[in-house]
């Protein structure tokens, strides 16, 4: 894996990112591409995309109206961020994998995986439901940019064995100021690992600024710092978040290396349903993103192409208002499970005083069925 | 054959890659170097630069990408430089390397071994001679293994490489040079088993690792006042073999933990406890534990007066006989 030669070191000039995001889509729907970023999208895969979003903003609506009702713990809105999600997610071949944070549902939309595992993650039944091999969606990942390194391993380990297969891992604004996503962007740039690293700066980590999360004139030249190119996008134009990743995809898959994408964005919503955003953010402000809203901008798009017909617009709310109803059926008072699994998973060969605690919880809740 | 601790290491590296074509090594100067300890000598010349490269200096990356090249189907055995440079990498292993098999229901397996040259005794400088077992043992999830002998250090590496399980794998880098007549390969008893190093019957020293050694040496200095002594390694921390740990304790009814870690909430206060719960009505005496000074590791000139030695280990056994 390490290069016997020196590595060509990059003009730096050739990793800058643009001064202003890559936009395709204007406020009004109307396409203006960009040869450096095409689009290679067809008519079904644009109705393909406004699918994926609505579907994520629905499942999301219902997430929070769960936590309302008190069957959710606690729960990460995407309110704002389907474009960026659905559009970097949707750059990937049916091979590549995705590492997720905590806010991926609509990436883990596009990529097959049911939102009731992340539900039941925020409900808080078992830790996690999903197996990441069935759609190459990674665990949610909590601590702050963490997967970005298992992204950066995995595509190491994907690169050794030979296989065609890029990796792409969110992580947020926030998650820039740490360590762990700094390391995962040296990894793959010292051992040209085939890691897309897709930034949602959705201008928050929970109440705190970007501007007082990095003096960086944006997230994107932070790339520049490993050698690798910073891209940004407009990450409430599904279009420009698809051609801009789709690039940073193809370069990965071409040997190229690891590419840093910015998406620029925001969290309509607070940090989670436990924030109250109306401490630290203004009305105005909240106003200004929401003329910016995504689907709203793909649906002025679709229009002019001819295609959001009231078929379209109805088949796809009826299939959200069914996944709605599924995900309400499936959470609301979903079982916690056996308790006495809880000694099940920690190692595949457990020690041996797990038989005298298991023993000590089937007491207990044997006793607690007698009472 | 006299073989040291370190090249029992190395061997088993050498074995394990060549047994299974999904081991992979890597971390700080383990490829064209070998590793400042010579551990991983001659793994990139002979398995190429794919299956033992060098990474950049981080910790956490290094912890952070072999959990996604587990999670990719390979089986990395990464190495920490020194004990006291594991901590870039503590959030990666207690919060993904340990949990993710729990989080996943069983589907995700992390078949991950960290290796950490630990303990003082060397004359080193600070951050090079800490015993940070503890942290690792309390986190669920992870095993924490830990040789005395080369023929341990051969046999127990191989076993925590073919784990489903991670594996915090401890090598006492005082004992590097430790040399033992064993033919190699050897397989010794498993992980999870503890083995007496020396019966006796005055009382039970307890370690694992460098300790076994210094421990062994107060029981031959022992005779001299007549004791005998028992000396139980115990290879492993978790699993720690409860079994064998009472057993010992129960035929000799004095037990004396020993670590070089700082005493306070180490290791030797859950054996302590787990003895003394178990084993109440059979002891003559309270379990004792003797440890490194709750202090930070001192500077090299003073590291023989914070260390446990031969010394600290009798006056231990003195005062379990007093009672």
């Amino acid at each position: 894996m390490n290069r016997a030669e020196p590595p060509q070191v990059p003009d730096p000039a050739t990793l800058l990112p643009p001064d202003e995001p890559v936009r395709l889509l204007d406020e009004q729907g109307e396409l203006h591409e960009d040869p450096a970023f095409p689009l290679d999208l067809k008519d079904e895969d644009f109705r393909a995309l406004y699918r994926f979003m609505v579907l994520a903003r629905r499942v999301d609506r219902q997430a929070i109206n769960l936590q309302r009702q008190g069957q959710l713990g606690v729960y990460a809105s995407l309110l704002g961020q389907e474009a960026a999600q659905v559009g970097g997610a949707y750059a990937l071949a049916e091979q590549d994998w995705v590492f997720p944070s905590y806010r991926e549902l609509g990436a883990g939309l596009v990529r097959g995986l049911d939102p009731a595992a992340i539900l039941h993650l925020f409900r808080g039944t078992w830790l996690s439901n999903h197996d990441p091999r069935a759609h190459h969606f990674g665990l949610l990942s909590i601590p702050i940019g963490t997967q970005a390194l298992h992204a950066t391993g995995f595509a190491m380990g994907a690169k050794l064995d030979g296989k065609d297969l890029v990796v792409l891992s969110y992580f947020g604004d926030g998650a820039t100021s740490e360590g762990d996503p700094h390391e995962a962007m040296n990894f793959a740039a010292v051992f040209t690992a085939p890691v897309v690293f897709f930034v949602q700066n959705n201008q928050y980590a929970i109440s705190v600024p970007l501007s007082k999360q990095t003096h960086a004139p944006t997230l994107a030249h932070k790339a520049v710092g490993y050698g690798m190119p910073g891209f940004r996008c407009d990450g409430n134009d599904v279009l420009a978040s698809y051609a801009v990743t789709r690039h940073a995809v193809e370069r990965a898959r071409a040997g190229e290396g690891p590419s840093l994408v910015e998406a620029v964005t925001y969290r309509m919503e607070s940090h989670t349903t436990a924030d109250d955003a109306t401490r630290y953010r203004t009305p105005e402000e909240l106003e200004l993103w929401r003329r910016r809203d995504p689907i709203a901008r793909l649906e002025h798009f679709l229009e002019r192409q001819g295609l959001l017909d009231a078929g379209l617009r109805d088949e796809v709310a009826e299939e959200a208002e069914a996944l709605a109803a599924r995900l309400r059926d499936e959470i609301t008072d979903a079982p916690h499970g056996d308790p006495l699994e809880l000694f099940d998973h920690v190692y595949a060969e457990p020690p041996a005083h797990y038989a005298e605690q298991r023993a000590l919880l089937r007491r207990e809740l044997d006793a607690g069925e007698g009472a | 054959m006299a073989v040291t601790l370190a090249q029992a290491l190395n061997r088993a590296l050498h074995d394990a890659m060549d047994a299974d074509d999904k081991v992979v090594v890597f971390g700080e100067d383990v490829g064209r170097l070998g590793g400042v300890f010579r551990i991983t000598d001659k793994l990139q010349e002979r398995f190429g630069e794919g299956r033992c490269f060098d990474t950049p200096l981080a910790e956490s990356g290094i912890v952070g990408t072999a959990i996604g090249m587990a999670l990719y189907g390979w089986k990395p055995v990464v190495e920490m430089q020194f004990d006291g440079f594991t901590y870039p990498a503590f959030e990666q292993i207690v919060s993904h390397l340990a949990k993710m098999r729990n989080r996943s229901r069983g589907t995700v397996a992390l078949p991950v071994v960290v290796r950490i040259p630990f303990g003082g005794g060397i004359g080193a400088v600070e951050h090079h001679s800490e015993s940070p077992e503890a942290y690792f043992a309390h986190t669920a999830g992870l095993k924490v293994v830990s040789p005395g002998t080369p023929a341990d250090a051969y046999s127990l590496l191989r076993e925590s490489i073919a784990s489903p399980d991670p594996v915090i794998f401890f090598e006492p880098k005082r004992r590097y040079w430790l040399k033992e007549d064993v033919e190699l390969p050897v397989r010794t008893e498993p992980v999870g088993q503890a083995v007496v190093r020396r019966a006796g019957t005055t009382a039970t020293l307890i370690a694992y690792g460098p300790m076994v050694r210094t421990c062994l040496d107060a029981a031959e200095a022992a005779t001299a006042e007549g004791w005998d002594l028992e000396v139980l390694d115990l290879r492993s921390l978790m699993p720690l073999d409860e079994a064998g740990l009472l057993a010992s304790v129960r035929r000799t009814g004095r037990a004396i933990v020993v670590h070089e870690a700082q005493v306070f909430a180490g290791f030797g206060a859950e054996v302590a406890a787990r003895v003394t719960e178990q084993a109440f009505y059979e002891l003559e005496a309270p379990v004792l534990r003797v440890g490194g000074f709750d202090i930070p590791y001192p500077a090299a000139k003073l590291e023989e007066f914070h260390l446990p030695d031969v010394d600290r280990i009798l006056d231990a056994v003195e005062r379990s006989l007093g009672y």
